[in-house]
């Protein structure tokens, strides 16, 4: 069978592959880019080897700094990054966590403060297992992936 | 130095020696008034007996005025006043703030936000770091060492706030732990963890006869009812992990017997009159740890 693309090439841009396909509207409120005003394109429960189901996004004529698009590691880690120039693809970047994330995630704890008040939530990231987990600045306590709940701006 | 007392892990090894040598002075000499031209303020979300008279008692002794409320009920906070504006505020008036909030991690961003030293005196189940000090001083004055020691932890073990912070308080000191508590109540693993990276032993067992009679601290922590879901099995709890008299005679000369308060029936009264009753000096020793800890936090590091 021949292969085909099931999301069209960009000229110029971002392509963000192999991200979980439940995680994609995820990655798209993080990334804010319900916001923007460049053209984006994506396609979600593609076949995927690694994943069973992925989503894939394409946004033209954008590049991210290394801090914003690391702030998705968190949920998609096995996400490839590739910049596009001329429709080549002229670097691929790996994710790494960030040490402390901030704004991004909810807090677990129902009686923190910061679900009670208007705080900006702070962790430090802990990444001794496979699975990341959130250490809150605030109260002390971890949240895991399993009941990460990622704070919406939009 | 750390500006703020939130965690106890806020303050190093030496940190925590030069609180309880400082409180041993105020001990042999409690009218100290070496802030007479200061305003400690005490601002108390929910109610407290203990903390909060032993905070302002402290602060009275070393010659500072304090200011506060003891009920958030009377304040502007009822108006709906943000935490972040009643510190902002306070902090404008006081030298040195002690705080109590039911919410968990209050005190963390109040210090982020007060431009004066603030002293967590309870942030909901998360910390309370005096109460630890106190806990510590009380060891060092009757054991006369922290070192070495056989601490046995018993009830509520997992969700009991003060247990975790001796704990890792006592991780500076090589000690060897017992933790006595029921299958519900268990020591959490990530603090078994955390000891099995610093290679501390511990053993853990359901019965609480078991480990009386070579520890040298057992620290008591009351079963609260709401923390079960059936009522039955809360009776039978409660009544397993209480200590008596009669369960004492096997006991080291030097064993003392710990206990944050307020007590329900996990002590009974008998043992109230033994030489290994020591709760009601142990929160007598609150307000000699909170002059030192004031004293330090306000910059002063010599008497």
């Amino acid at each position: 069978m021949e292969k085909q693309l099931k999301v069209s090439a960009i000229k110029n841009g971002t392509v963000l592959d192999h991200i979980p396909a439940d995680q994609l509207f995820k990655v798209i409120d993080i990334l804010g880019l319900s916001r923007s005003g460049n053209q984006i394109t994506f396609g979600t429960n593609l076949e995927s080897k690694l994943l069973g189901k992925k989503a894939i996004i394409k946004i033209s004529d954008k590049f991210f700094k290394d801090d914003d698009i690391n702030r998705i590691a968190l949920i998609a880690p096995q996400a490839k990054i590739n910049i596009i120039h001329d429709f080549e693809v002229v670097e691929k970047r790996v994710l790494s966590i960030p040490a402390s994330i901030e704004g991004i995630a909810k807090c677990m704890n129902p009686a923190c403060v910061t679900n009670h008040q208007n705080i900006l939530t702070r962790f430090t990231t802990i990444t001794d297992s496979p699975d990341v987990k959130l250490l809150c600045r605030y109260c002390e306590k971890i949240t895991d992936l399993k009941n990460l709940k990622i704070i919406s701006k939009f | 130095m750390p500006k703020h007392l939130i965690s106890i892990h806020d303050f190093s090894k030496e940190e925590i020696l030069k609180a309880l040598s400082l409180a041993e002075e105020f001990e042999k000499n409690p009218s100290r008034p070496i802030f007479r031209d200061k305003v400690i303020a005490s601002i108390f979300f929910e109610p407290s007996t203990r903390t909060r008279l032993s905070f302002e008692t402290a602060a009275n002794r070393l010659g500072a005025r304090v200011i506060g409320f003891s009920d958030a009920g009377n304040t502007s906070v009822t108006k709906g006043e943000t935490l972040k504006d009643t510190i902002k505020m306070v902090s404008n008036y006081a030298d040195l703030i002690v705080m109590r909030h039911p919410l968990e991690g209050s005190a963390r961003y109040a210090s982020e936000i007060a431009s004066v030293p603030v002293i967590n005196a309870g942030d909901g189940a998360n910390q309370h770091p005096t109460q630890t000090l106190l806990d510590l001083y009380s060891i060092l004055k009757t054991q006369g060492k922290l070192t070495n020691l056989k601490i046995n932890m018993v009830g509520d073990l997992k969700y009991g706030r003060t247990v975790h912070s001796l704990l890792q308080a006592m991780s500076h000191f090589s000690p060897e732990f017992l933790f006595t508590a029921p299958e519900e109540l268990k020591m959490p693993n990530e603090y078994k963890e955390y000891l099995n990276k610093l290679n501390i032993p511990f053993r853990e067992t359901t019965n609480l006869e078991e480990g009386i009679s070579d520890s040298d601290i057992i620290y008591m922590t009351r079963v609260q009812q709401e923390r079960f879901t059936d009522a039955i099995e809360y009776e039978r709890v409660k009544n397993v992990y209480s200590l008596r008299q009669d369960m004492l005679e096997n006991a080291k000369p030097n064993m003392k017997i710990l206990h944050p308060l307020p007590r329900v029936n996990e002590i009974s009264q008998d043992v109230d009159n033994s030489k290994h009753a020591y709760y009601f000096d142990q929160a007598g020793n609150g307000v000699y740890t909170r002059m030192a800890i004031i004293t330090m936090l306000l910059g002063v590091n010599e008497l």
